[in-house]
């Protein structure tokens, strides 16, 4: 453990990613309360302003304070992360290791239930299932990201728990009478605990992807603000066109970075978990 | 060979009647009633609110027992009855779709295929080259990163409005129409090269990643640890670890296609680009039911197609499956 925090904090590219992505979840959380207006929707001067001391990043056309919505944007987009990407994970994992401890019908029912799922777009079907939701918030919307999200994790845990099922430990445990279920728990997860932990991260920057998406499209929540609300409004009314870059770019550089950060944060750990991928 | 494909048929087969049961089980789910919101929106006009349900009421057929509905679903999906839109009423879902469909594929193909050559090349070439590597991979990281729809929007902004290249609207000026002639084309082909750029770039980060991990762990292993021993070239070595990699790239392909396709409807929004996502997001606008489940359908059919081509080219490039088969894939 202590070798794996020295590696860790040698490792360029963890120690970048996650500063990227601590920045954010500071703003976040602390940007609401820095701001000086508590509303991201209201009305609080003139609109089409450019960045300005009294507005950081220049008002909408409606004349909303384009710097508030982004920490609120923030701070739903991390809600997203978090929700919909621990979602996904957690129903990938438990997928995942009992179509690979248990084999049999088991798998091939669950395998069959998560090729299926894989080859329909998450979006076409989130979309259809968001559309005939008259009211949405941000919670709503994660948990449907992430009950459509899980397929590739379930198949790659998979795999992963058909090369840990014959080791001799689990065969040791199975002989002393463990229940599958502990087993599974105690001597299988445990071995593949970075291995979860990095899916996590990609499920992380995938929900809020997925969100800023269904947002844009116009499935977002239907109160509140968020980054693909932003998004969607600025190009709704045209911020491309009056070259209002403050209002149309800013939203969309704040996910790349995040999801960036968090990509880039996967490879460090990769490194710091896998001797083999560690630069010499 | 033949229990490959079998096995991915099956699948396949089984996937739409999964996709298109959704497609009925789902508006029927839904809390609210789709049907009395489709009417309210005719209030004003008796006569079409009248057409309108006695329409949407034999559509449903909601005074016929559950199993009949889902009978009669197929039935009309068959024969290409997918509902008349609301939102461009008269016109049929179907004909609203075959007339989007060119533009999204016109987008679509050229940027898949051109970005998974370029992207697999450039991350074979920063492979293990520590200069190369050093600068590209944060780059590919933050494209990877980025939204579809946001690229679009730096895109449009720098070459659209403050350079003015390029036309970001429309896929043809509206002077103009679809027809034959080098006028067209290079009207058609300045309208498309931007929300081209955004799904290429987008793309080419993932591909390119993907690509160099697979290189440097073939480059890792024994057989290329043993022609190095051997005194082979470096050229030669690598030329073998790219032909290796380069399978797991095609599976990726397929797996990929679901963002892509979510990358599309949005690159087509900012663009205002008239294909299916455009389609798509006007359908969700004007709460036009029918329409996003044409869309729904025509999305499904379009994913089912292209992972078939990509298998049988998987096949195509793995002799292991062409000989036999056994074990996972």
């Amino acid at each position: 453990m202590n070798e794996m925090l020295f590696f860790a904090f040698r490792n360029k590219k963890l120690r970048i990613g996650l500063s990227i992505v601590l920045f954010f979840v500071f703003l976040g959380i602390f940007g609401p309360m820095i701001s000086k207006y508590k509303d991201p929707l209201e009305y609080v001067g003139t609109g089409y302003q450019p960045p300005s001391k009294e507005f950081w990043l220049g008002t909408t056309t409606f004349g909303q304070d384009v710097f508030t919505q982004l920490v609120y944007g923030i701070r739903s987009s991390f809600l997203v992360g978090l929700v919909g990407g621990g979602l996904a994970t957690l129903i990938g994992l438990i997928i995942g290791f009992f179509a690979g401890y248990e084999g049999g019908w088991v798998d091939e029912l669950l395998m069959m239930i998560t090729n299926i799922l894989l080859v329909i777009p998450t979006l076409a079907l989130l979309i259809i299932i968001a559309a005939y939701l008259p009211y949405r918030g941000i919670f709503v919307e994660s948990i449907i990201i992430g009950f459509t999200a899980w397929p590739w994790t379930a198949r790659a845990v998979r795999s992963q728990t058909l090369s840990l099922r014959v080791r001799e430990f689990v065969n040791l445990a199975r002989i002393s009478g463990r229940s599958h279920f502990k087993i599974i728990l105690y001597e299988i997860m445990p071995n593949m605990f970075s291995y979860v932990f990095m899916v996590f991260i990609l499920q992380f920057g995938g929900a809020i992807l997925a969100a800023v998406g269904l947002d844009f499209i116009g499935l977002g929540p239907t109160r509140g603000i968020s980054i693909g609300l932003m998004m969607q409004n600025a190009v709704l009314w045209n911020a491309i066109q009056l070259g209002m870059w403050w209002w149309a770019i800013p939203p969309g550089l704040v996910i790349t970075l995040i999801v960036g950060a968090l990509y880039f944060m996967n490879t460090g750990l990769d490194e710091v978990f896998n001797p083999r991928l560690r630069e010499m | 060979m033949k229990k490959y494909l079998r096995m991915k048929i099956l699948v396949y087969i089984l996937t739409f009647i999964f996709a298109v049961t959704i497609d009925w089980l789902i508006p029927r789910l839904m809390p609210g009633n789709p049907i009395l919101v489709l009417v309210s929106r005719f209030s004003g006009l008796p006569e079409s609110a009248k057409v309108i349900y006695s329409y949407l009421t034999k559509a449903f057929g909601l005074d016929e027992p559950m199993w009949k509905q889902y009978f009669n679903f197929w039935i009309a999906f068959f024969k290409g009855d997918l509902g008349i839109s609301i939102y461009l009423y008269p016109k049929p879902v179907l004909d609203v779709l075959k007339s989007a469909l060119p533009f999204s594929l016109g987008l679509l193909l050229p940027s898949i295929i051109l970005s998974w050559i370029v992207g697999n090349n450039l991350g074979a070439a920063a492979a293990r080259r520590k200069k190369l590597d050093s600068v590209m991979l944060p780059i590919m990281y933050f494209i990877t990163g980025a939204p579809y729809l946001w690229l679009g929007i730096l895109l449009a902004y720098y070459f659209g409005v403050v350079f003015r290249i390029f036309p970001i609207a429309g896929a043809y000026s509206f002077s103009l129409k679809p027809h034959l002639s080098w006028l067209f084309i290079s009207d058609y082909l300045k309208h498309w090269i931007l929300p081209f750029l955004s799904l290429f770039i987008v793309q080419l980060g993932g591909w390119a990643i993907g690509m160099r991990n697979m290189v440097i762990y073939e480059l890792e292993s024994n057989y290329s640890r043993y022609l190095e021993t051997l005194g082979v070239k470096q050229k030669l070595i690598r030329k073998y670890a790219f032909r290796n990699a380069i399978l797991p790239q095609v599976t990726g392909l397929a797996l990929q296609l679901g963002t892509i396709i979510a990358g599309q409807v949005t690159t087509e929004v900012v663009f205002s680009y008239p294909g299916i996502g455009y389609v798509l997001t006007q359908a969700i606008l004007n709460q036009d039911y029918f329409l996003i489940q044409g869309c729904f359908i025509f999305i499904i059919i379009g994913v089912l197609v292209a992972n078939f081509t990509v298998d049988l080219v998987y096949m195509l490039l793995d002799p292991r499956i062409r000989y036999s088969y056994g074990g996972e894939i």
